[in-house]
């Protein structure tokens, strides 16, 4: 059976990995650091996360050169798949991205203004490489807006018909943020989450709010997610990716753990 | 001495830097004439078949592939290199003819049971022919990573190794003497992958 996949995330500001509350911005100062990217990587790897995403959260071109050195590093020393995000704008960096080692891009505010650019990325290195990233926030109990440069500009999208419409464009993974949760610890927002996953025929990967494991296990359940994303709760240490994977395969959820044959789910 | 297909796959990077840290000597070959002394051939993929196909054939390393595979030499295929083995695939209607060293052709899951496509992520390899050498240490039912839309039909089950089940159960490893190929990305698969790999770079130092 396909396991759900547990996927770190780690924001890269400045070549260090960094964590905001709310969508904190770089340059407000409004984040913490955790560490090197390259070590925390290692790390993960060695708990058994499934996947790693990194987001260049500040995407200068000083930044974008970071990044692609810190992509190196990992992929030299971690044979497990690996996904880039954040100042991506043009096929051109998606392919610098990939050849420093990244198996999958993920675009956002760049796809909204140029939709096409999924359509592009997808006909050069396949649907699997491009995964294009949501931001939602809920407007109305039964509406939820797309927003895009990080959370800050209304783009007067839905979000379930963007997300099918990225799909049609070649998008072959989702990945959906909620604003209202981000940073919150407060729980994936369920409802978008499972709305969207319903809606298209790729995987859908939740993000922002897990405080607490029961939250990976709703998302991924009552949500509907296929994999989970999240920063904090492995960044302060409070649980290992091996952790969540017990509490999941507790659960009935089917999950990858290591040095067993069989899946997790009991 | 591996040669390792260079036709612009995607993961050529990954598979190279895989088989450098399981400590085989590879050479990178964009033509037929870096095949000669090799002592093995492998085939990356990720993408289209027909992108690869046709990439081969430009760099006319699509007869010297068959050849040296004819040859009898170690041979490993990996995802789209384990589809190019067959005849022909449903991909995008293709028209492109493949290896043809299996018969069989290439088909697409059918979504039965609601399943996503492509499959994304880490599902298990059931070892249904446990001998085989790629599998040496790997415990069965171990996962590894798959990213993929379609999936290779041998005519001949007694090739298939390992299966999986995504909706339907589907060889996702086949043997055949010296020829192995994989549905998987074991570059992508953390311990048990370059346990794979590693088993693959002494199968080949092994056959003297």
């Amino acid at each position: 059976m396909l396991a759900k996949r547990i996927i770190p995330c780690l924001d890269v500001h400045d070549g260090q990995v960094t964590r905001g509350v709310k969508f904190g911005r770089a340059e407000a100062g409004e984040l913490r650091n955790v560490g090197d990217p390259v070590a925390l990587a290692l790390e993960y790897n060695r708990q058994g996360a499934d996947e790693m995403v990194f987001y260049d959260i500040t995407a200068s071109a000083h930044e974008r050169r970071t990044m692609v050195e810190v992509i190196e590093q990992v992929a030299s020393q971690c044979f497990m798949p690996l996904t880039v995000g954040g100042g991506i704008r043009r096929v051109e960096d998606m392919h610098r991205m990939l050849r420093a080692g990244a198996d999958k891009v993920s675009i956002n505010s760049a796809a909204l203004a140029t939709p096409d650019l999924i359509r592009a990325g997808a006909e050069r290195f396949g649907s699997q490489c491009i995964v294009v990233s949501i931001d939602a926030r809920r407007v109305a109990p039964d509406r939820w807006e797309v927003f895009s440069h990080g959370g800050r500009k209304p783009t007067g999208l839905e979000a379930v018909a963007w997300a099918r419409r990225a799909v049609d464009l070649g998008a072959g993974e989702i990945v959906l943020n909620s604003i209202d949760a981000d940073g919150t610890k407060a729980g994936y927002d369920l409802e978008i989450t499972r709305r969207v996953s319903e809606a298209v025929g790729v995987p859908v990967v939740a993000s922002g709010g897990a405080g607490r494991l029961e939250h990976l296990a709703d998302v991924l359940l009552t949500g509907k997610a296929d994999a989970v994303l999240a920063a904090s709760i492995f960044h302060f240490g409070e649980f290992t990716v091996a952790d969540v994977k017990e509490f999941l395969a507790a659960r009935g959820v089917p999950v990858r753990r290591l040095g067993t044959g069989s899946a997790g789910a009991t | 001495m591996i040669a390792l297909i260079d036709y612009g796959a995607g993961n050529l990077r990954s598979v190279h830097k895989a088989l450098l840290h399981v400590g085989a000597s590879v050479r990178l070959a964009k033509e037929a004439a870096e095949l000669r002394d090799a002592k093995a051939v492998v085939l990356p993929g990720v993408g289209a078949f027909d992108d690869c196909i046709n990439a081969l054939r430009r760099q006319e390393l699509l007869a010297a592939v068959r050849d040296f595979i004819h040859g009898g030499a170690p041979f490993l295929g990996i995802c789209v290199g384990y589809q190019a083995l067959f005849e022909a695939s449903d991909e995008f209607n293709s028209s492109s003819a493949g290896l043809g060293v299996f018969a069989g052709r290439v088909v697409r899951f059918s979504g039965v049971g609601g399943c996503k496509v492509p499959q994304i992520g880490w599902n298990e390899v059931s070892q249904t022919r446990p001998e085989c050498p790629l599998f040496r240490g790997v415990p069965d039912g171990s996962h590894f990573y798959f990213v993929h839309s379609y999936y290779p039909r041998p005519a001949d089950t007694s090739i298939i190794a390992g299966q999986t089940t995504y909706g339907e159960t589907f060889a996702s490893a086949v043997w055949r003497n010296n020829v192995f190929a994989t549905q998987f990305h074991p570059e992508k698969s953390q311990e048990v992958g370059l346990r794979l790999l590693r088993n693959f770079v002494e199968f080949v130092s092994n056959r003297r």
